[in-house]
């Protein structure tokens, strides 16, 4: 904050008052609307809510064991495509091909589709030793989806590193291998872990997609508990819970990345 | 006096650009060589050719006797036999001093970890730098840092040290230290090729002076001989504008 302490003190009390008249007067105007007891007994019944969040949070646990899984596949996988995409030199031009093609391919597709072509096809082969699970197929598809997004994080961190540090690795004799590993990567993916949060809370938001595989987790069981009681309050309880989870994680990028342009304005070089 | 490094006929274009132009150069053993000319005139390009950071077009390089610009020739066992300090330090900034300095010995030559820890040590400690082990390269001062790339160079034990530029982006009052390293190298009989605007100290270390002129070597001899009775009218005049911009 700019200013003395009078001012900022000011500026505080002018912030806090705007903000109270503004959602004030939206509460006043939503409240006061015709349809809003319709709406309130449909999305905000506090009696349904208590009885169906506990058990929303329940099957919600199967999102954050399929995203946290998937998020560690995704991390690993995405690193291997961005690598491959980076290699110099005309030997590697297939590797780099495949890897582009690779990205193309996941980012163009609509990741729900992607979701059911291997939900109910991979399984519906019937091949030995192919898993039969949806949990297993969720967390492929959204590892594929994601990693395409990851990867090209990643490949902006590669690329960002500058060629001077690729000279000086090799002038030491190190290989290109090793100029990437002890020198490019460290450096790179310190500075995309902002934009690959970012993508993070993308895939922990689509999780929720895996629900049309038919497998029970926070939104199956939102919808079971809707349609049962004819009321929507459960969805909005799973939305409280998205929130809860994201939020938290949205502050910290933004806290990463505010801490970085500190360091930039400060001279350093990370 | 054994040869250190042979160039021959070096050809090296960036595009529509010639840089260099059909350099030939002799260095050898424990010789420091200096080389003098205006921005752009090829000095660095010439580095880094050396170091086999540039594909060459045309032309050959021979460093002890073995010609590195021939085919199938380990270009990382080059690499890891001749060293370059760069103008702007490009000290690995996720690393402390100390990992700066092991990282080539541990894996690029392979050495053992204390090996390495005793060799780094010894050479920070030799160039007053032993209390900065811990601290990274942006906590340090830009002549500490170069320091710091010097001794980076040193510790894997190069027969041939390319110094580019070093004190070029130095406060003045910074440049000293650098120097000072580099003088003691010079004494120590290490073979050198330094790019310099430091024509001073060129006249004091070197025990040869090029003029490099739009990417060919236009004049070559002993300190004394380039700096008091330059040949070439291009030498002069490239000469008097250093004079009359104090810098010598």
């Amino acid at each position: 904050m700019l200013g003395g302490g009078e001012t900022s003190g000011r500026n505080v009390w002018i912030a806090v008052g705007s903000t109270v008249l503004f959602f004030g007067i939206l509460t006043i105007v939503v409240v006061r609307s015709p349809g809003w007891p319709e709406i309130k007994q449909q999305f905000f019944n506090g009696q349904e809510f208590k009885e169906s969040f506990p058990l929303i949070v329940r099957k919600f646990v199967r999102n954050i064991f399929i995203f946290c899984v998937a998020e560690v596949f995704v991390l690993l996988f995405a690193l291997v495509l961005a690598v491959l995409r980076s290699l110099p030199g005309p030997v590697f031009t297939p590797l780099r091909i495949l890897s582009a093609a690779y990205t193309d391919l996941f980012r163009g597709l609509p990741t729900i589709l992607v979701i059911l072509l291997l939900g109910f096809g991979a399984p519906a082969l019937n091949l030995q030793g192919v898993p039969v699970s949806p949990y297993f197929w969720a967390i492929v598809a959204l590892t594929l989806v994601y990693s395409a997004y990851v990867a090209e994080v990643y490949r902006a961190g590669i690329q960002s590193i500058h060629p001077s540090q690729v000279a000086s690795a090799r002038s030491l004799g190190l290989t290109r291998w090793q100029s990437m590993r002890f020198v490019i990567l460290p450096q790179a993916v310190r500075r995309v872990i902002p934009p690959l949060l970012n993508d993070f809370i993308g895939l922990q938001k689509d999780s929720a997609l895996i629900f049309f595989l038919g497998l029970v987790e926070g939104l199956g069981e939102a919808n079971i508990i809707s349609s049962g009681d004819f009321n929507f309050t459960p969805y909005v309880a799973l939305s409280v819970i998205y929130i809860a989870i994201t939020i938290p994680q949205a502050r910290f990028v933004d806290r990463l990345i505010a801490r970085d342009q500190r360091r930039r304005q400060a001279g350093g070089d990370l | 006096m054994t040869e250190s490094v042979r160039i021959e006929g070096l050809h090296k274009s960036f595009g529509e650009l010639e840089v260099l132009k059909g350099i030939d150069l002799v260095v050898d053993s424990h010789e420091v060589v200096c080389l003098i000319g205006a921005s752009g005139s090829g000095k660095s390009t010439l580095l880094r050719c050396i170091d086999l950071l540039e594909p060459i077009d045309a032309g050959r390089i021979v460093i002890d006797g073995l010609d590195i610009t021939s085919r199938g020739v380990d270009q990382n066992a080059v690499r890891r036999r001749v060293g370059i300090v760069f103008q702007a330090f490009n000290l690995f900034p996720h690393m402390t001093v100390l990992r700066n300095v092991m990282l080539g010995p541990r894996e690029a030559l392979k050495l053992g970890r204390e090996e390495a820890e005793a060799r780094a040590l010894e050479l920070l400690g030799r160039f007053g730098l032993a209390d900065r082990r811990d601290d990274y390269p942006d906590r340090l001062s830009g002549g500490q840092q170069q320091r710091v790339a010097i001794v980076r160079a040193l510790a894997m034990r190069p027969q041939l040290l390319l110094l580019d530029e070093v004190t070029s982006a130095l406060d003045p009052e910074l440049v000293g230290e650098v120097l000072n390293v580099i003088r003691e190298l010079a004494e120590g009989g290490m073979t050198m090729l330094i790019a310099t605007h430091e024509m001073g100290f060129a006249r004091e270390v070197a025990s040869r002076v090029c003029f490099l002129d739009a990417g060919l070597i236009l004049e070559e001899g002993p300190p004394e001989e380039i700096f008091s009775h330059p040949k070439e009218p291009r030498t002069r005049q490239f000469l008097e504008r250093i004079v009359q911009a104090g810098r010598l």
